[in-house]
């Protein structure tokens, strides 16, 4: 759980929020503005303090350790931001940029330089390109760049936050399969954070929706996306425009998202939900294991899969 | 249907400190009265500038260097300003990505809508106020006479857009030019705007030019579809057809490019490399170093946009002996 406060008023940006990732697993965690997905990458890489709840990384209770002690989960918990723009520092070459993760940890110059060199050829860039400044690139090559240095000091766990976001479809494209390859080649786990669903669906073995805060549904890739079972999984897919000859338009759910600062009460989705009922709006739903593997938050669950337009 | 905008072979170039840079060469398009054409390619192929073109908005940098716009007719590139400021808003509108950027965020936005009314159909300031509360409310916007009194950041991403397009519909303009009108919402608000752009299109009889780098929300939208690529057309044709049989290469890899929501795919297609800087264009077709069936002539000779079959047009020289 974590809480910020604005103009004095305390908000809960993500509260009873609980998932895994497993070794060489990517969990997909997808939501559109203010849902707080941001925020739970943040928290789990440790930028931000948990006002409760657990971060237990490889057995570890991580949430308390004062940062001293945290080296090693530095080392194995990394992160791909979204804006390759901002997220590389401009005077830097991209010899010190992939290579400050390492020179922090120890090694020499020319050791950091020699691995500069194995990592940008691991993310598909030359490594003659070392001595180059990040202007110098295409927003594709300086997203690899910023791949490459989340990846020097091997890491296990990597959170991508809207990592593809900003890339047109071909550059999107060439860096998920980039993603995969790497995963596969390194037992890579992956907290994929995104808006994109179809992104989300094309890298993630498992998938959680928020809204507002809260975990609404948490399922394996393809059962969520055949038979979503919380009302908004099901909107939120449908409001999806199509690519194809027959596409039906997007289907509109009506309503504005509510202010994170000032939720709902009962269920944070009735206020949009068609299926609302009087016990929607008096009491919040739990998230409730309904098979192993399969949560949902909803006190009437859809029973139906998703029908298919032939 | 008859063409209510008609660009043919435009060329423009971009004054840099390197001198001109061309970025559009010779695109063609055109746009039916009430029709809603998509425009489709990915940073660098030219569709926003072709959208500014078409409003007379490239700026002091900007040049035309051949070619035409037609709006009924009529050939908008001679036009002096004063001229242009009644086609723009009047019969051509625009809505642009991003509302926060294209508002003024000192001003109310009802005031924003009344100003429009003022200037192009001459309303007193009471007359335009009141009318501007009905467009916010035919935009679904909420309680619109007191939201008519807020500031733009008083208002979500959704509601500022909507108060973009009720701007631009203020005139029931001809036609209404989206770039990228719904790529800054999120997924469930961008249906709502699409929603409501179609119905408003369609009440008004206004066609609309629509940009976007996103294959869903064109295949959404439009009836028609035109793909550019390193600032040329590269491919036309009905929106069914282009989706189901794609004909020049990078349409055809753009398709296989985008994950699906509906089915999952094992890989996706990639091409190599990116789209070429505008000073540094290959020669031959364009598209040649990245694409997977180029034979030594498209290094040697660019093709032309031919038609193929009556509604289509596709730059490519293979276009007839290539199939998915």
């Amino acid at each position: 759980m974590r809480e910020f406060t604005v103009g004095g008023r305390v908000f809960r940006a993500v509260d009873d929020v609980s998932f895994h990732v497993g070794p060489g697993e990517t969990l997909g965690l997808v939501g559109e503005s203010g849902c707080g997905k941001t925020t739970v990458g943040r928290l789990i890489l440790r930028l931000l303090p948990a006002n409760a709840g657990r971060i237990v990384f490889d057995g570890r209770d991580v949430t308390d350790v004062p940062e001293r002690r945290l080296r090693d989960f530095r080392r194995a918990v990394q992160v791909v931001f979204q804006d390759p723009y901002s997220s590389l520092n401009p005077r830097l070459t991209v010899r010190d940029i992939v290579g400050e993760p390492l020179r922090n940890f120890g090694a020499t110059r020319r050791a950091a330089a020699a691995r500069v060199g194995e990592l940008l050829d691991t993310v598909g860039l030359s490594p003659s390109y070392m001595t180059r400044y990040p202007h110098a690139f295409s927003g594709g090559q300086r997203q690899r760049i910023g791949i490459a240095r989340a990846l020097a000091l091997g890491p296990r766990l990597l959170v991508c936050d809207e990592a593809v976001s900003s890339l047109d479809v071909s550059v999107q494209a060439q860096v998920l399969n980039l993603l995969a390859d790497l995963q596969r080649q390194l037992g890579l786990a992956l907290l994929f954070i995104s808006h994109n669903l179809a992104v989300v669906r094309h890298v993630s073995h498992r998938v959680a929706v928020m809204y507002l805060g809260r975990l609404v549904e948490v399922a394996p890739e393809g059962i969520l996306f055949e038979h979503p079972r919380h009302p908004y999984t099901r909107a939120l897919l449908a409001a999806v425009p199509e690519v194809g000859p027959d596409a039906l338009p997007p289907a509109v759910l009506p309503g504005e998202i509510p202010s994170p600062l000032d939720p709902p009460a009962g269920c944070r989705f009735q206020t949009r939900c068609p299926r609302a009922e009087a016990r929607c709006r008096a009491a919040e739903p739990p998230l409730v294991e309904e098979a192993p593997g399969r949560f949902v938050r909803c006190y009437f669950p859809e029973p139906e899969p998703l029908r298919r337009v032939a | 249907m008859t063409a209510l905008l008609e660009v043919r072979d435009l060329s423009v170039s971009f004054l840099t400190s390197r001198g001109a840079v061309p970025v559009l060469a010779g695109v063609s398009l055109s746009v039916g009265e009430g029709e809603v054409v998509g425009l489709v390619g990915e940073s660098g192929s030219g569709k926003s500038v072709t959208a500014l073109a078409i409003l007379g908005l490239l700026g002091e940098q900007g040049r035309v260097e051949g070619g035409e716009i037609r709006l009924d007719g009529r050939d908008l590139l001679p036009l002096p300003e004063r001229e242009w400021l009644r086609v723009r808003g009047r019969q051509i509108a625009m809505v642009f990505q991003e509302p926060m950027t294209s508002l003024n965020p000192l001003l109310p936005v009802g005031f924003q809508v009344a100003e429009v009314l003022e200037a192009h159909l001459g309303l007193g300031r009471r007359e335009a106020l009141a009318r501007a509360v009905e467009l916010l409310r035919d935009v679904g916007i909420p309680d619109s006479g007191r939201r008519a009194q807020d500031y733009p950041h008083q208002l979500s991403g959704g509601m500022r857009q909507r108060v973009m397009i009720a701007m631009a519909m203020a005139c029931r303009p001809r036609l209404l030019i989206g770039d990228e009108p719904t790529t800054a919402l999120d997924v469930t608000i961008q249906a709502q705007i699409l929603a409501l752009l179609r119905d408003l299109g369609r009440a008004a009889g206004t066609a609309v030019l629509l940009i976007s780098h996103d294959l869903g929300v064109v295949a959404a939208m439009a009836s028609r579809v035109v793909v550019m690529y390193a600032g040329q057309v590269v491919e036309e044709a009905p929106a069914r057809e282009l989706f189901s049989a794609p004909r020049h290469p990078y349409t055809r890899l753009l398709l296989a490019m985008v994950p699906g929501v509906r089915e999952k795919r094992s890989r996706l297609s990639a091409i190599a490399g990116s789209i070429p800087a505008p000073a540094a264009m290959p020669a031959g077709c364009r598209f040649h170093p990245r694409c997977p069936d180029a034979i030594p002539l498209c290094r040697e000779a660019a093709p032309t946009l031919d038609a193929h079959g009556p509604d289509r047009r596709v730059r490519c020289w293979r276009a007839d002996g290539v199939r998915p």
